[in-house]
């Protein structure tokens, strides 16, 4: 496995009818970067990050999670993967910890260890007060948290995070960064977002994306050098299209 | 056994996600009321002067016609609207084993809504001396009866996000399985086709198979159709959600 990463897209292509939501999208990541996926809404970074984790099947493309390919080995390809889906899902009616226990025994884990992985998990994301509370009681932040754990709850080799600074207050959102920003020392993170100080602040190379293909792809350093007044937003703005403009050319 | 260890997982929630919520009591108490009804005021148990559950099991197919799809519902439809399906379904575990899971599960429940029925068991042995081998045979034949629907009901609820779209289309797919093979519709069928295609017809009815298991026939081809019905059903489930995410 030389020379490529622990994650290696190739030409991924996602039709939803005659819509492409992604068109030809390549990239790779290796052990210990922290890649930030950038782009507007509707851009494609969820419906990317769903054929990743095995969600989408793709229309063509490859990926290839750990060497193995997501398509043909779907079980051992998702065994590496930790995910935490937009809008952080969870059975309403089952408490913190009876959630998580589900999720660890799905991951495989079982008695003692199984045990020691919830409690890493929920010590990680500060939920010991609610672990008894059930989900659909939780506030946004706790609710997301849960969702967080569940997807650092076997200690994956990549962790594929759609939006998690979502709905978390400005104290919360700091937490999640760190978080990424340590987990990413020796894993492979792949998170999405819009807000663009969070890239500057965690990632250790951006892909911006748009209509469905990558239009940028560097460090935040070398992405901030293409703007004169060196700020990532002017970049972001120069590089993608907002939906007015669209629907003007449509017109 | 991986498999089944990932089946077993999904079942436990499953189950106790009926007894967390108030749908499990509900359930078994308005099943236990209705079926005491059916049988003893409307069925005549104790005026037949006969010693058999005959009374209790003719009700069944219409009972469940609208109690099963009411468990099953939310089977499917409940993971679309929370958004927890794409978290299941990116565990490594196959859609298979979330399939199987899920419907053993409230099966499980519904043999235990059915076990608590026992009370007549002891009422009907009490007073006469009934066979009970056509008793067990009648029990079995309801709960595949039951087995057959709630796959029914997974394979609409797999359709939709809606759960009272998911209990409609499942009450009518079993309103055709009971009338394929209910006297008054095969009786009209004979006016207007040959016999043989109204055995057809009837052969793809729950009431007729059911019908032989009330008689303490154990056919094979009965049990046949039961498992056959509920793997197409199941199968269908897992063509829907593969459908799904293919977009």
């Amino acid at each position: 496995m030389e020379g490529c990463g622990l994650i290696t897209v190739e030409h991924l292509v996602k039709a939803f009818g005659p819509k492409l939501a992604v068109n030809d999208v390549s990239f790779s990541v290796e052990r210990g970067e922290v890649l930030g996926f950038l782009g507007p809404n509707g851009a494609g970074k969820s419906t990317t990050m769903r054929m990743i984790t095995g969600y989408y099947p793709p229309t063509s493309g490859r990926i290839l999670v750990g060497g193995h390919d997501m398509v043909e080995d779907p079980l051992a390809a998702k065994r590496l993967i930790g995910y935490l889906p937009e809008n952080a899902p969870g059975y309403a009616d089952m408490t913190v910890n009876g959630f998580l226990n589900f999720c660890a025994e799905l991951r495989g884990l079982q008695g003692d260890a199984r045990k020691r992985a919830v409690y890493r998990a929920v010590e990680l994301c500060f939920l010991e007060s609610v672990l008894y509370q059930s989900i659909d009681t939780l506030s946004k932040g706790y609710k997301h948290r849960t969702c967080l754990a569940q997807s650092l709850i076997h200690d994956p080799d990549i962790l594929i995070l759609d939006e998690p600074t979502d709905g978390l207050d400005p104290n919360q959102k700091h937490e999640v960064r760190n978080l990424i920003k340590r987990l990413g020392e020796n894993k492979v993170v792949i998170f999405s977002t819009h807000i663009l100080e969070e890239v500057e602040a965690a990632c250790s190379r951006v892909i911006i994306i748009d209509r469905g293909c990558i239009v940028a792809n560097g460090t935040p350093a070398e992405l901030q050098a293409r703007s004169p007044l060196g700020k990532l937003d002017d970049v972001f703005r120069a590089i993608t299209l907002p939906d007015t403009v669209k629907v003007e050319t449509h017109a | 056994m991986n498999a089944w260890a990932n089946i077993r997982t999904i079942m436990k929630r499953e189950l106790s996600g009926y007894f967390t919520s108030p749908i499990a009591y509900v359930f078994l108490v308005i099943f236990l009321l209705l079926t005491g009804f059916f049988t003893f005021t409307i069925g005549n148990f104790f005026e037949r002067g006969e010693a058999s559950l005959v009374s209790f099991f003719t009700w069944h197919p219409w009972l469940y016609l609208f109690l099963v799809p009411a468990v099953g519902m939310r089977l499917w439809s409940e993971e679309r609207r929370l958004g927890t399906m794409e978290l299941l379904l990116t565990m490594p575990i196959t859609s298979w084993q979330a399939i199987v899971g899920k419907f053993l599960a409230s099966w499980l429940f519904l043999a235990l809504a059915l076990l608590l029925t026992f009370p007549v068991i002891i009422t009907v042995n009490y007073f006469g001396d009934p066979d009970n081998g056509l008793i067990v045979a009648g029990y079995f034949g309801s709960f595949m009866l039951a087995g057959s629907y709630l796959a029914i009901s997974c394979m609409t609820s797999a359709l939709t996000r809606n759960q009272v779209i998911s209990f409609i289309l499942s009450v009518m797919i079993c309103l055709f399985f009971i009338l394929a093979g209910y006297s008054p519709v095969t009786d009209l069928l004979t006016r207007i086709a040959s016999p043989a295609v109204v055995d057809v017809v009837a052969a793809f009815s729950v009431m007729t198979h059911f019908e032989g298991f009330q008689r303490g026939v154990f056919d094979s081809r009965d049990l046949v159709f039961f498992i056959s019905v509920i793997g197409f059903m199941l199968f269908t489930t897992g063509v829907i959600i593969r459908n799904q995410r293919s977009g």
